[in-house]
């Protein structure tokens, strides 16, 4: 389908492309088996200036938006859903700097993360606060000019290897959701250290871990915003990380699907390609089909977000997010199914996209929260129009 | 001059456009270009940048397409050129194999010609080697010495030889395609004014014109191309290693030896040559060997090259691999063969587990035999194969080694 | 330092095949790309200026179409290009390309140190390095594998050789031709892709670069393609049955009639 790319946004995503089939696609089974952090992918990207597609210039980025960050990962999760987040997630974690940091911060942090230089980390989960963000026990108590933070946050894509945390605590649990706070925490802080790195069904090469604060001192400077801001700043990043993360599906089935359909043209069964088998061609149909509605339906929120950033786009960034997540999953079940014996084989590459999509269901809300809050979008414009 | 499509004839098939390596000519509605027919509704248009290659001619099957070459002007009396020169090339001392094979093909060629076959010998101490020469075919060897000729160097050499051909005028001079001839040739060349040919694999006499005509392929190999050097003299033409037979040598063939020294003439060198390193990992050199055993992407890693090299030394071959073994880091790129690694041919080329990608394939395609050992029975290498086998390399690898062990001894 | 690079646009082989009802090439969306050996000329180029310092300029002789292999080549992050385009260089073979290049050269101005690759892959011939290098009387070496030294005054490299390699040392201005060995050439960054989007590319014609007009171009051109044809195709031949065994021994008697064991 034609997407009418702006001539920056076809290089963006061909350079991309070309970094995903020579410097990842080579690597990608080692990722998945030793499950080391990808260092030098983040330098191929660094070196094309990847890394700042969504940064303002004069911060060291291209000057792009979500929907340039969009493009690049699913180009790269084409061919390897996990090395991707070690840009999709710090961008998880740049985008409340980006959209509530002060000059300072933008200036300490920014440069280093567009130059690829540092990775960043988002941390709101706790063991008892996933879906229910708001049971968050973490605490951050104000001390003069520092806050001292005491808790645990788990399941925190690129802990330990970021260097660069931002973190959403309780500062005043007096005031329920109108008391949390975003924090921005450097690695080697005193008291901040790292819990064990999680063992992974998928995307094995993104290091999952968990952060333990303990009397862990941090300067005022590095709050973000304002007191009691921390829910307001998390809900209107994930309105611009949400399409990053269906992006990440949407990238993951559409590989999937290319393969699945490459493969089907050269099996013979019966004396004949399976392609030319209905039922294999209805497969594909339903995959080509559900892959291309989410692409659609994730660059158009996108744009809206690039184009108009005082629109408020949580319906659509959870639609973009369930659809293309649910879409992965049953796309790429259906492939290994398409690739029978060969799809479960550990050997070709199809089975661990299977197991790549699963997260994008759960994670950065699920895919039932996600429901929960188009559904309350819906209710809340139908009873504003009724008016 | 130029190219031109002829109007009446052109049908508008669309033949030459698939045809045009560089995708420059379009088919539009003769309307369009104000170029009606009764019959045929398209004409072929050709885009800028068309360099006269003419891939497009042969297609053409109702002859709509015409290049005329403006006749570059005569730039010696071309009569006064006689005879076949055959670079020697020696390399401490040792004339390199090429060379025997180029007095094989100089002698069928002069002798249509009608004058002699000579050899031009730069080094030092050359004597027994001028002798060889003669026995292989030289009827005269220009024997040039000195000490600043005893290792090829660029300077000295294009002075020695350009002179020589300034002052002799062969109508042909054939070099060897090796690392030293193909830029030592394109210097002389240069500076002469001449043209050359390089990697020519058919040499022929054209009686009629009095000229040799170079045949090389070009495209990969895709498609031959048959040069001419209609009015510069000498025609230059390098070819590569065991492209021809070798000339037969005859003990008591008769010939003579013009030696000359060139000690104490000051001759320009702008390089020094420091040190020659020698490789010594690669025991059966790849460029000289007679059987290549090569492994590509279905060897797995590196750890399995073992049972490639296994077959090879049986053999008595050579090692190869294909660019997707190298670029992983399986084997070193100096056993790299294809379009930019090594072009070979030896007498039998054993594929395994190589898909046998275009860019391989016109690395190796002109060996003899090629026999391709696959799992898939649709790999491209099958298409090139004079026998192919179907099977596990694992299987089938370590069972060959084994049964040539056996036949062999 | 002054670096130039000297690089070609050419077909990319990858789809190029034969038909074989008609026996003819054919053309499937073939991409033109820059000459691979080139982009690691590029490379050694681009990493000899970091090293010390200076510009690097890409020069080609091309069609107009080649604009777009010398934007690849400022997206690398080449400072300047120039194209030499003009119908007059139709039919150039290599001494009448090397003649225009070396006029090009003379008329970008002072240079240390000239860059190309081995050969082009479709025309192979390795000819055109050398033959600058001649027209401009500066000496060459070709086949290097590594520059070992260099500095305002002198280059040591490495040529590669068929056993082995040299070690070469010669005074600037020179040029060299390039082997894969040298080096990895890098990706073009985003940054670099956008500054090259905007560049000027300079356009030279036959009369901007001071020639002879019977030098260049099919007058220029000493030899000529006299005839094209496609070689009979390489039939596949045939194949071994049965278990490997089998397979095996039918392939050692095959090899055996062959005389080749």
């Amino acid at each position: 389908m034609e997407y009418f790319l702006s001539e920056e946004q076809k290089m963006l995503r061909d350079l991309a492309r070309r970094i995903a089939e020579e410097k990842i696609k080579p690597v990608r089974e080692h990722y998945d088996e030793t499950e080391e952090f990808p260092w030098p992918i983040l330098e191929e990207l660094a070196k094309a200036d990847l890394c700042g597609v969504y940064i303002p210039e004069e911060y060291g980025g291209t000057g792009g938006g979500v929907f340039e960050l969009c493009l690049a990962v699913e180009e790269l999760c084409k061919v390897d859903g996990g090395i991707a987040l070690i840009l999709a997630a710090t961008a998880l974690a740049t985008f409340p700097i980006l959209l509530f940091g002060n000059d300072e911060q933008k200036k300490k942090y920014l440069p280093d993360i567009a130059a690829g230089k540092k990775v960043a980390a988002f941390a709101l989960t706790e063991a008892g606060a996933g879906s229910d963000a708001s049971a968050i026990q973490t605490v951050a108590k104000r001390e003069g000019e520092n806050y001292i933070l005491n808790g645990t946050k788990c399941f925190i894509t690129n802990g330990g290897e970021a260097q660069i945390y931002v973190v959403i605590v309780m500062t005043d649990k007096t005031k329920g959701s109108r008391g949390a706070s975003a924090f921005i925490v450097e690695k080697d802080t005193p008291g901040f250290s790292f819990g064990k790195k999680e063992k992974k069904m998928g995307i094995r090469s993104s290091p999952t871990r968990e952060l333990i604060f303990n009397e862990c001192k941090i300067s005022k400077e590095n709050l973000l915003g304002k007191e009691g801001q921390g829910f307001v700043i998390a809900l209107k990043t994930f309105d611009a990380s949400r399409p990053g993360v269906a992006a990440q599906a949407l990238g993951i089935a559409s590989g999937a699907l290319d393969d699945a359909i490459n493969y089907s043209r050269e099996r013979i069964q019966f004396g004949q390609p399976i392609s030319s088998f209905q039922a294999i061609q209805h497969l594909l149909a339903d995959m080509a089909t559900e892959v291309e509605a989410a692409r659609a339906l994730i660059y158009v929120t996108a744009r809206m977000i690039d184009k108009e950033p005082k629109l408020r786009v949580t319906k659509e960034a959870a639609m973009c997010k369930l659809f293309a997540s649910d879409a992965a999953m049953k796309v790429t079940t259906d492939a290994v199914q398409v690739l029978g014996g060969y799809g479960y084989m550990r050997e070709y590459p199809m089975e661990k996209r299977m197991r790549d999509a699963k997260i994008t269901q759960i994670y950065e809300g699920t895919n039932q929260i996600m429901r929960n809050e188009i559904a309350l979008a819906l209710i809340k414009e139908a009873a504003k129009t009724k008016k | 001059m130029g190219i031109r499509i002829l109007e009446d004839k052109c049908s508008g098939c669309s033949l030459c456009v698939k045809a045009c390596p560089f995708g420059l000519i379009k088919m539009v509605p003769r309307e369009e270009v104000g170029k009606p027919h009764p019959k045929y509704k398209k004409i072929a248009v050709i885009g800028q940048g068309c360099n006269l290659c003419g891939a497009c001619l042969e297609p053409c099957s109702f002859q709509a397409i015409l290049i005329e070459r403006e006749e570059a002007k005569p730039r010696a009396d071309i009569s006064q050129y006689k005879g076949i020169w055959v670079f020697a090339e020696q390399k401490k001392g040792e004339i390199q194999g090429v060379v025997y094979e180029l007095l094989g093909e100089g002698r069928k060629l002069v002798d249509q010609l009608g004058h002699k076959l000579s050899c031009v010998l730069l080094g030092e101490g050359m004597d027994e080697a001028s002798k060889e020469l003669i026995a292989y075919g030289a009827d005269r060897v220009y024997q040039i010495e000195g000490s600043i000729l005893r290792n090829f160097q660029d300077d000295p050499y294009t002075d020695v030889l350009t002179d020589l051909i300034e002052k002799e005028k062969p109508e042909i001079v054939l070099m060897g395609a090796t690392a030293i001839g193909r830029s030592f040739a394109s210097r002389v060349a240069a500076r002469l004014g001449t043209g050359l040919t390089a990697d020519c694999t058919e040499l022929a006499i054209d009686l009629e014109k009095r000229q040799l005509l170079q045949t090389r392929p070009a495209f990969g190999g895709n498609i031959m191309a048959t040069i001419t050097t209609p009015h510069s003299r000498p025609q230059m033409a390098t070819v590569r290693h065991k492209v021809f037979k070798k000339a037969i040598r005859q003990g008591n063939h008769q010939g003579d030896v013009v030696k000359e020294s060139i000690e104490g003439k000051v001759l320009s060198l702008r390089t020094k040559l420091l040190n020659m390193v020698e490789d010594i990992t690669q025991t059966v050199k790849l460029a000289d060997a007679d059987i290549i055993v090569s492994g590509g992407r279905g060897l797995g890693g590196p750890e399995n090259f073992h049972i490639i090299e296994a077959l090879a030394r049986t053999l008595g071959g050579a090692v190869g691999a294909s660019r997707a073994a190298v670029d992983a880091g399986w084997m070193p790129y100096s056993h790299q063969v294809g379009q930019t690694g090594r072009t070979v041919c030896p007498k039998i080329y054993i594929a395994c587990g190589i898909s046998g990608a275009i860019q391989h394939l016109v690395g190796m395609q002109s060996s003899e035999i090629i026999v391709a050992i696959n799992k898939d029975p649709n790999a491209p290498i099958f298409k090139v194969a004079t026998y192919g086998i179907e099977g596990d390399l694992f299987q089938v690898v370590p069972v060959l080694t084994k049964t040539l062990k056996e036949v062999l001894g | 330092m002054n670096f130039i690079v000297c690089i070609k646009q050419v077909p990319g082989t990858t789809e190029v095949k034969i038909n074989p009802r008609t026996n003819t090439l054919i053309r499937e969306g073939v991409e033109s790309i820059v000459n691979p050996f080139d982009t690691y000329a590029i490379e050694e180029g681009l990493r000899l200026k970091e090293r010390m310092g200076g510009k690097v300029t890409v020069i080609s002789m091309g069609p107009p179409q080649a604009e777009s292999a010398m934007r690849e080549a400022l997206s690398m992050g080449c400072d300047e290009a120039v194209l030499l385009t003009d119908p007059a260089f139709a039919g150039s073979d290599t001494l009448a390309t090397s003649y225009t290049l070396a006029c090009g050269i003379r008329k970008i101005g002072e240079f240390d140190l000239i860059i190309c690759g081995k050969q082009a892959i479709d025309g192979d011939t390795a000819q055109v390095g050398p033959g600058i290098a001649e027209k401009l009387e500066i000496p060459a070496v070709t086949y290097v594998k590594k520059i070992e030294e260099i500095n305002e005054a002198l280059i040591r490299i490495e040529r590669m050789m068929e056993e082995g390699y040299e070690v070469i040392e010669m005074g600037l201005p020179a040029l060299i031709t390039v082997v894969k060995e040298i080096n990895e050439p890098r990706l073009p960054s985003l940054k670099g892709m956008m500054r090259a989007k905007k560049a000027k590319i300079q356009i030279w014609n036959a009369s901007d670069i001071a020639c002879e007009k019977t030098r260049i171009g099919q007058p220029g051109s000493p030899t000529i393609v006299n005839r094209i044809f496609t070689p009979p195709p390489r039939k596949g031949g045939e194949m071994l049955l049965g278990d490997p065994e089998e397979q095996a021994q039918k392939l050692v008697e095959k090899l055996r009639q062959a005389k080749v064991i």
